[in-house]
Parts: structure tokens; sequence; C-alpha cells
């Protein structure tokens, strides 16, 4: 089978399976999910109501068919909370996720490439216990506490930002960056530490290749050699890297925005556990996974596309 | 290079080790008792009679985080047997039976893998009260795929070699073979991907009980510490300092654990 | 014919005395890698370094353009360029100055030689705008030009392709193109047909011959393979273990060689009269650095070793017509012998 056709059919069956399990896991809750809603002294009729609304009055296999088609449509029905469509709610919360998975992904690449380089020029004993000392450091320490800490020496004592407001881009775009700069470097933290240790490695197994040698032998200089001929070869496999963790990047948002309460989607999720709110989580966990499939698929396309070797065959 | 990486082991199993040796000593002897609450001392800085200082209850801290080990420890153990033992179920399923069985399991498996880790542990703590007992099984449900990729590769790699058709050969049964044959053999991958379950648990846990899903009061958590001092932040810096530091020191222990181990075993093959 | 031939002095192209290349960073007396080595190349001349592998001789050849791993070091000789430049002890931006433009390289396996990452055109130009200082536009002329010159077809869309498109004998030609783009004055190949089919050998092979004539270069030819040494080279050095033990004439060489590893080598060539036979090839392997003893290097695994040749080391030493030989078979016979076998 194709490549493409084979990987189209493993993403609509993951995305089949996410599906599966978020109507799953609302409909094992032990007992009645209108009655966990809405507490032992709901009255015959309210849970009668409610039922109606969640469609859990009707067959299984009939719910979760329309499950399906409401979710390729991205209709997740009305939060029983705000009484107002799922969808809308997660779009009026999106910008902010966004913007806080971007800046983070562009402070990754800014200082994780930099980085990455000066630790692959760096060889030898020391070195290697450095680097691999600072890059365990920066997955280990989990990024609501860095979140913390920044709040802590930026925020409280240094007061270079102001801490927990959060000002809408289309208030003032300056302040709405600079609120946003202190979360998406807590949650870039590991993921530099990630593309450091990778950008590393595979800087050193290129330059270990016999290209490197050839390109020496013409005269170029060693600047040459490392940034036109070696950097573009040892960032590929880093390229995926970045992207794979992008996932993680929105995960990690979803708590790092109750750190700094940004009115995020993360923020909505939380509220919507808290209340029970099911169409509310639903919607916002299969949205939420939905993205990361994409993105996933969109890396593995590109990668494809990036590296000649597999473009053209 | 070879001195690098068994110094990854050591550093990691000291620090494994000593952590391990605070949570026992903690369950028989604490400074504090650590719900001793007293109004006037609290939000005490650190002193010779509070080592790391009082909460806004006026609780020793010190006490605290050491009881709070307990939590981390069990919360990393139970969920490992979890993932193990689902991972178990499905990597030997999927190795042996082959065919569409492994395809439909390997295929769940990466949709699992396609939720990123607090995500998923979230869908599954909102179904139901938070509680101690929901978050390991949460966070033990999401560390199955990884251990069933192993194990599933394990089986298949060794599923063909000699040795095993000998045995097989000699009549010995399915047990058998996966226990006495096979299990050695994949024995170090399985390691290190508990020792690394292990820590994304720790650091799954303590995100969940921050943001107050995860492990619920009486029970201890350094998660739940870090929500409570971020309101005294300005107040009392030290009370966010401790539990911060345990969290990342324990991680960074079981991390430096997994890679040693497979390190070693590279180094070996 | 280069201009730097019409200028020409008295001086060798290329003058190596007395090499040293020695181990960084190794704990008592420093193991050396080469053994003084001395050799010359004459303009327009083919040179031709053989031996197993192992034997030091892409040592050599990286050393002449300050290319060694940086486990080695030079330790000692000289290496001239044009008689008056002196290339051992430049620095690294100095030498820059004469790779790829004066001195060239060509490399064994034609695959990993070029970066898998950049296009063909890049390669190319990338030599033709740092040395000669061409535009965009000029060096993607004269890219053509040297693809077509190498036996390329349709070079314009060549240019845009990556080298995993290509067959083995098109990346040689390719990696060939891009050593001679500026016109150097010495061509070092290494081992250049080895990773190749023997028909594309002989076509490699026979463009490098073109490239001799066409432009006047020199080529320094290393290969283990003493048919290719004999079909393109004017003198011949044998190197074994970090030394040269006999050079000369390739006629000298292949009538009358005097060293028994010479003799060797020439037994292991596969020809169509010894088809039906087992081929021969020399007992033993070369010894590694720390194994090299006292005596002649090559006592180990030689049939006519003596006490004398375990214990002392013989010299190079010099007979009719430049003929030479590091053996005490030799010495004792003044040169007068067919090297038993």
């Amino acid at each position: 089978m194709n490549y493409y056709a084979r990987r189209l059919l493993t993403l609509l069956l993951t995305v089949l399976f996410v599906l599966l399990l978020t109507f799953a896991a609302f409909r094992i809750i032990p007992g009645n999910p209108a009655l966990v809603i809405l507490g032992t002294e709901a009255t015959d009729a309210q849970i009668a109501l409610l039922e109606e609304k969640l469609g859990t009055d009707r067959p299984l296999a009939e719910q979760f068919a329309d499950w399906l088609v409401a979710a390729f449509r991205l209709d997740f029905g009305e939060s029983l909370r705000f009484s107002e469509p799922v969808t809308h709610l997660i779009a009026g919360r999106l910008p902010v996720t966004v913007s806080l998975a971007v800046m983070s992904l562009v402070l990754t690449i800014a200082v994780g490439i930099p980085l990455g380089i000066i630790a692959s020029r760096a060889r030898g004993k020391a070195a290697d216990m450095l680097v691999t000392i600072g890059t365990q450091l920066g997955l280990a320490v989990p990024s609501f506490w860095m979140g913390i800490m920044l709040i802590l020496a930026f925020g409280l004592t240094l007061k270079w930002f102001a801490v927990s407001t959060f000002t809408p881009w289309s208030e003032n775009p300056w302040l709405a960056v600079k609120s946003l700069v202190l979360p998406s470097a807590a949650l870039a933290v590991p993921q530099i530490a990630i593309v450091v240790r990778y950008l590393r490695t595979s800087m050193l197994e290129q330059l270990g290749l016999d290209y490197v040698r050839t390109a020496r032998s013409k005269g170029l200089r060693e600047s040459t050699v490392l940034y036109k001929h070696v950097l573009k070869n040892a960032l590929l496999p880093v390229i995926t890297i970045i992207g794979i963790n992008f996932g993680e990047l929105l995960a990690g948002s979803l708590v790092i925005e109750q750190v700094f309460t940004l009115p995020g989607i993360g923020s909505l999720l939380i509220t919507a556990i808290g209340n029970r709110d099911y169409p509310l989580v639903q919607g916002l966990v299969v949205l939420i996974a939905f993205t990361v499939i994409a993105i996933n698929f969109v890396v593995d396309l590109s990668y494809r596309w990036l590296d000649p070797k597999i473009r053209l065959q | 290079m070879k001195r690098m990486k068994s110094y990854s082991l050591v550093l990691g199993a000291s620090f494994v080790s000593v952590l391990f040796v605070v949570m026992l000593i903690s369950l028989v002897y604490t400074p504090h008792p650590p719900n001793e609450m007293n109004i006037r001392e609290r939000l005490q800085a650190p002193s010779v009679r509070h080592w790391l200082g009082t909460d806004n209850f006026g609780r020793d801290i010190l006490s605290r985080v050491m009881v709070g080990s307990q939590t981390a420890f069990e919360v990393g153990a139970v969920s490992v047997a979890i993932g193990l033992l689902g991972g178990f179920l499905v990597g030997t399923l999927a190795g042996y039976m082959g065919r569409w069985v492994d395809e439909l399991l390997m295929r769940a498996t990466d949709a699992l893998l396609a939720f990123p880790g607090i995500l998923l542990a979230l869908l599954l703590v909102s179904i139901s009260k938070p509680s101690l007992f929901q978050t390991m099984l949460a966070i033990g449900i999401l560390s199955i795929p990884s251990f069933a990729r192993v194990i599933r590769s394990g089986v298949l790699q060794h599923k063909e070699a000699d040795y095993v058709k000998a045995a097989r050969g000699l009549g010995a049964g399915h047990a058998n073979l996966i226990f006495v044959q096979i299990a050695p053999n994949i024995a170090s991958s399985v390691v290190t991907t508990a020792a690394l379950s292990f820590s994304t648990a720790i650091l799954i846990e303590a995100a969940l009980s921050y943001l107050g899903l995860g492990v619920q009061p009486p029970d201890p958590s350094w998660g739940r510490m870090l929500n409570e001092a971020q309101s005294y932040l300005a107040k009392a810096p030290w009370f966010t300092l401790a539990p911060g530091l345990l969290i990342t020191l324990t991680v960074l222990g079981f991390n430096l654990l997994g890679d040693g181990i497979r390190d070693l075993r590279d180094k070996k093959s | 014919m280069r201009e730097a031939a019409a200028i020409a002095t008295e001086a060798s192209l290329l003058d190596i005395r007395n090499l040293q290349i020695r181990l960084r960073r190794t704990r008592g007396a420093g193991l050396s890698v080469l053994d003084g080595v001395s050799l010359t190349v004459e303009r327009g001349e083919t040179i031709g370094i053989v031996g197993e592998s192992g034997c030091g001789k892409s040592v050599l050849s990286l050393s002449i353009l300050g290319l060694l791993p940086s486990a080695m070091r030079i330790g000692g000789g000289e290496i001239w360029y044009e008689g008056r430049h002196p290339l051992h002890t430049m620095t690294d931006r100095d030498i820059r100055a004469f790779r790829g433009k004066e001195i060239a390289m060509i490399f064994q396996d034609p695959m990993s030689s070029l970066n898998h990452g950049l296009t063909i055109g890049y390669q190319i130009t990338e030599t033709l705008r740092l040395h000669l200082g061409y535009s965009r536009k000029e060096a993607r002329e004269r890219a053509v030009w040297l693809l077509r010159k190498v036996g390329l077809p349709r070079p314009e869309s060549l240019l845009r392709e990556y080298p995993h498109q290509l067959s083995g004998g098109m990346r040689q030609r390719v990696m060939i193109a891009i050593a001679v783009s500026c016109n150097p004055g010495l061509l070092i190949a290494d081992e250049p047909t080895t990773a190749l089919d023997v028909t594309i050998q002989a076509q490699i092979l026979d463009l490098m011959r073109q490239i001799r004539e066409e432009d006047g270069t020199s080529i320094l030819l290393i290969s283990h393979d003493f048919g290719v040494i004999a079909d393109m080279c004017d003198r011949v050095l044998v190197m074994y273990a970090g030394q040269i033990v006999e050079s000369g004439t390739v006629d000298d060489l292949f009538e009358r060689p005097l060293h028994p590893y010479t003799a060797g080598l020439l037994r292991s060539i596969p020809t169509p009269a010894k088809k039906n036979s087992p081929l021969y090839s020399i007992e033993g392997h070369v010894p590694a650095l720390h194994e090299r003893g006292a005596g002649c290097r090559f006592a180990s695994r030689c049939a006519h070793a003596t006490e004398r040749c375990r214990t002392e080391q013989p010299e190079l030493v010099a007979y009719r017509g430049g003929h030479a030989a590091r053996c005490f078979l030799a010495e004792a016979e003044g040169g007068n012998r067919h090297a038993a076998v």
C-alpha cells in the first residue's frame, strides 16, 4: 500500500479510537451520569430532563453513532454549566492557549537550537557531564513549579512582569506578549532540554560522517562546514522531535494556565471537570487530542518532505 | 563516554535510595506530627525548630514533605504495577498472536499515545470523584502503551530465537516460554521503562494534585502543597521550595536510573 | 597546461620530507602512525601509493592538507608545495586557501563523501564561489561545463538533484568535477574506485587519465589494488605499517620487486592465468601501532625473515635507477635480485 494511504488509514483509526475512548469514559461511570451530575437530591423530573439532554436515555449504539457524527461536525452539544454551545466556548478561549503554545515553541527553537550547537561544540568528559546534568534537570523540573518559581523571581522579586493578569491581544498586543512571557518560558524549559540533547547527539553523529571531511577538503571555513553542511542535516530529526512534542506543550499549557490564571482552554477544562460539565469536558478532550494527532501527522509528512532522501523516492 | 554512563546509574541509584530511606524513616518518625496545626507558628521561615519552616496552618514543612514522599512512591509503584500488568497482557498477546490481534492492539496503543499524558489522566479523573486510587489508576492506564511496546518487541524478537524454538520443541508450555525463556531477555528494557514511567507518574500526580484533581486531603502530596504554597508566595517563598525541589530530585533520580540501566544494556550488547 | 607549470622552478610540486605522524595523548613514548615518510610529486606526474589497509596511506594523504583526525598530529618532517609553501607549518586559516584550490581530494565512497542534504549544484558551485570569487551565475555556468567535462548527461537538471538520486559511478564523477573545479595542481585520489563495480572502475580511471592529459594535473593515487596503480602511475611507493618499504617505477617494481611484501602484493593480484587456482594472500595481518617491534615491521609475515630482521630495523636503501627498498635481503644482494617469494 502507498505510504500516504497507509498513514491516512492509521490516522483515521486513531481518531476513531479517541472518539470511542472519550465516549466510553463517560459511559462507564458507575450509576447514572445524570444522577452523578445533579446529586442525590435531584427530583425525577430533573433527572429525566438531563438524561434527555445528554442522550443517556437511549440505547448505547445509537448514542455512539450520534456522538461520532457530532464529533466529525465538531458539534459537542451545549455546556451544562454555561448553557452555551461547547464549540463556542472553546473558540473563545482558544487564542490564549494557542498563543501560549506558539510562544513557547518559538522560545524552544530560539533558545534550544543555539544552546544545542554550543553543547555540540563542547566535547570531552566535563562538557558531557555538564550537558547531561543540565538537560536532565530541565526534564525533571515540573513546569508548573518552574512557573511558580518564575513568578517568584521575575514577578514578585524583580517586578519585571505583572503576575496573574492577562491582557487580551485586542486590547494591547505588547502587554499580551508580556503576560505570556513567563508562562511560555516555564513551558519551554523541558522542551529546550530535549532539543539540546537531540541536537547535540545529532550534530556529533553528523560530524563523524565522511562528507564533513570532503567539505573541509574543499577549503571551507569551519563555520561554513558547521552551519551550511552539518547543521542542516542534524536539524532534521530535531524538527521531528519538536513537532511531536508540540502535543506535550499543549498539554503542559493546561496546567500552566492554572498557575498564571490565564483564561485559556486549560482553565476551561479544569472548570468543566470541577462542574461535572461532561459535554464540555468531552468536547475539550476530543479537540485537544485531534489537534495533537493532526500535528503529528503534519510533522510526519513534513519530515518526509524535508529529507530529500525520502522525498524523492 | 563509558565513565559517563556508569555515572548516570550511580547518581540515579543514590538519589533514589536516599529518597527511599527518607520515605521509610517517615513511616516511623517525623520531626513533628505532619498534621499538627499551630496557628501561632504559621508561615515561619526555616529555623532550628522547623528546618524548612512552617505552612499556613503552622504545620512543619519538613515533616509534611517527608510524609509526602510516601504518596509519591505509592503512586509511582502502584501505577507502574498497573502499567506493567496491562502492558504485559497487551504486549504478549500482540507479540504472540500476531496478525490482526497485533494490528488492533498496536493501533489502540498508538491512539493512547496520541493523548498527551496529562490530558488522558484528566479525562480519567474527571469521570468520578478525585482520589488517590483514581489518580494511580489513571496514571497506570496511560503507562500501559510504553510497557506494551517494549514487551511486544521483546516477544517478537525472541519468539523465533533458536533457544525458544528448542524449548518449544521440547514441549514447553506458553507460560514457561514467556516467563522462563523470554522474560529474562527483556528484563532490562522493562526495568528501564519502569524507571522512566515511575518519574512520569510522579510528575503527573504532582500536576493533578496541584490542580486539585489528584490526591485529596488528608493524604499528603507534594503537588497539593505547591498549590497551597502559591497563595503565600510573597510571604513565605520557602513553602514552595521544599516540595518543588523534592519532585525535581525524585524525577531526576528515576530518569538517571532509567537512562543508566539502558546504557548499561547497550554497552553489553 | 597550468600557468604555474610555465613558470616552473626546479622545485617539485609536492615534496614531503621525513614526515612523522604521531598519536596525541599517548602515554609514554608517543606511538607514531607514520614513520619517516618522504616522497616527491613532479608536475604532471602520477604517483601511486600502494599497501594493505592500515598501512597509513590515507593518513599520509590527509596530512598533506592538514586534515588529520584530531587524535593525530604531525610530529616531525616537512611538507612543501611548489617548493615555497610549507603546508606542515600553516595555520588552519592559511591552509584553507590550498584546500580544494591548489590541492583537491577525491575519496573512496562517493555516497558518503557527498553531503546527502545539499544539491549537486550547491556542492560544486561552493568551491567556485569560495576560491575563484565567481558570481552565482558564473559558478552555475562553470558547474554545467564541469559536469559535461566529467561525462555526465543532462548537466543542467543534474544541478538540482541530490547525491542519492545518482548511481555510484555518477557520484564519483561529481566528486571529480568538484575536485577539478578550481583547476588544482595536485589531485589526491584516495581509493577512488574501490567502492565501484569493475566496469565503472575502468571508466573512472579513464576519466582521471583524461583530466591529467587535458589539465596537466599531477595525481597522487592511493590504492590497495596494484592493478589500478600499474594502470595509472609512473612511480609507485609501497607502504607497510607506516613506512615506505619500496619505491620505484612501475616497471621496476613489477619486474624486480626487491621487498618480499611487494612480491607478496604482486602475487595476490588476480589475473586470468591464475583463474583456477585459489587466490594468494599474504598470511597474517598488518601489525597495529602497539604491535610494531624493534625489527623489520614485515618480519612477522615474511618467509625469509632472519634473526637480524627481527631485532634490527632495515633502512630504505636506493639502488639502480632510484629503485629503493627497506630490506636486509635486498641489501645483501645489492639490489641485484628478484625478491624471493
